[in-house]
């Protein structure tokens, strides 16, 4: 009667979800399921107007690679960061970098903002008004154009390859 | 419990509480707002996720699996980047004052 798109419109949230009810409740029970599963069905009902447009997973395996890089990387950046605010703060080069977005799809951009927020020496601090472009704060930035050609290979590429089905 | 693992979570108890104090002593000692924002955002990540895995470890011995610490560091890397950058936001609404030798500019938007 229902297409399984119309019960199950975020699968991946529902999936989450339950994953989370199941770490929360710490418990892994015949009724535990059950709450996750109900949790996992309802709510993507309920919010499911903040996001008409759920996020496609083309290479979930890429996905999987790219957070593992993230991690290697957030870590990279605990030791990096901390040696730059324990060094000399005269020496940092502190700089506002333009960054030019190819990625279009919505909640890709999203995460690859979190992505630079969670990595070495970068915040990004905002998103412009018709998503073409973001705006990052770099704590030591000897040369702004490196530092677009690394997220733009590093993390950009493998979140237009997951999101958006692009070939490059 | 044996030896090498109290070692191994007193190791995780102190790297992280070191980063954890790095983290907040750039609070302290970076020159302007936008600086200041990548101490909480990223040193104090690692400081949190050593302390995760050292009371998950130390509770997997005493016979009490415990996985529900996991949601602490992924409610950590959801919430806070967002806050830092709500944060930069406010500060270039406010023009906050930034170190003189800072390249580029923020937006007006």
């Amino acid at each position: 009667m229902n297409a399984p798109g119309k019960w199950f419109p975020h699968p991946w949230l529902s999936l989450l979800l339950l994953g989370v009810w199941q770490l929360l409740v710490n418990d892994l029970s015949a009724g535990s399921l059950i709450m996750g599963a109900i949790l996992g069905w309802v709510i993507p009902l309920l919010t499911h107007a903040f996001w008409p447009d759920p996020p496609k997973l083309h290479r979930p395996w890429v996905l999987v690679r790219f957070v593992f890089r993230v991690l290697g990387d957030i870590l990279f950046a605990n030791f990096e960061v901390a040696k730059l605010i324990l060094g000399a703060s005269s020496r940092l080069q502190p700089a506002f970098v333009v960054y030019p977005l190819e990625l279009r799809n919505e909640f890709g951009i999203g995460v690859l903002a979190t992505t630079i927020s969670l990595t070495p020496g970068t915040v990004s601090a905002d998103v412009s008004e018709d998503h073409r472009t973001l705006l990052i704060h770099g704590l030591d930035v000897p040369d702004e154009q490196e530092l677009i050609d690394t997220i733009k290979q590093r993390y950009e590429k493998p979140l237009i390859e997951v999101f958006e089905c692009s070939t490059t | 419990m044996e030896t090498a693992i109290e070692w191994l979570v007193a190791a995780l108890l102190l790297l992280g509480s070191l980063f954890a104090l790095i983290g907040s002593f750039g609070l302290f000692k970076l020159p302007d707002f936008y600086m200041r924002l990548h101490g909480p955002t990223k040193a104090t990540t690692l400081g949190v996720g050593s302390l995760v895995l050292a009371s998950m470890i130390y509770f997997s011995t005493t016979g009490e699996v415990g996985l529900h610490e996991l949601l602490i560091t992924l409610f950590l890397f959801i919430t806070a980047p967002t806050s830092a950058c709500m944060l930069a936001k406010a500060a270039m609404q406010v023009h906050a004052a930034r170190v003189e030798r800072t390249r580029g500019e923020p937006w007006e938007q």
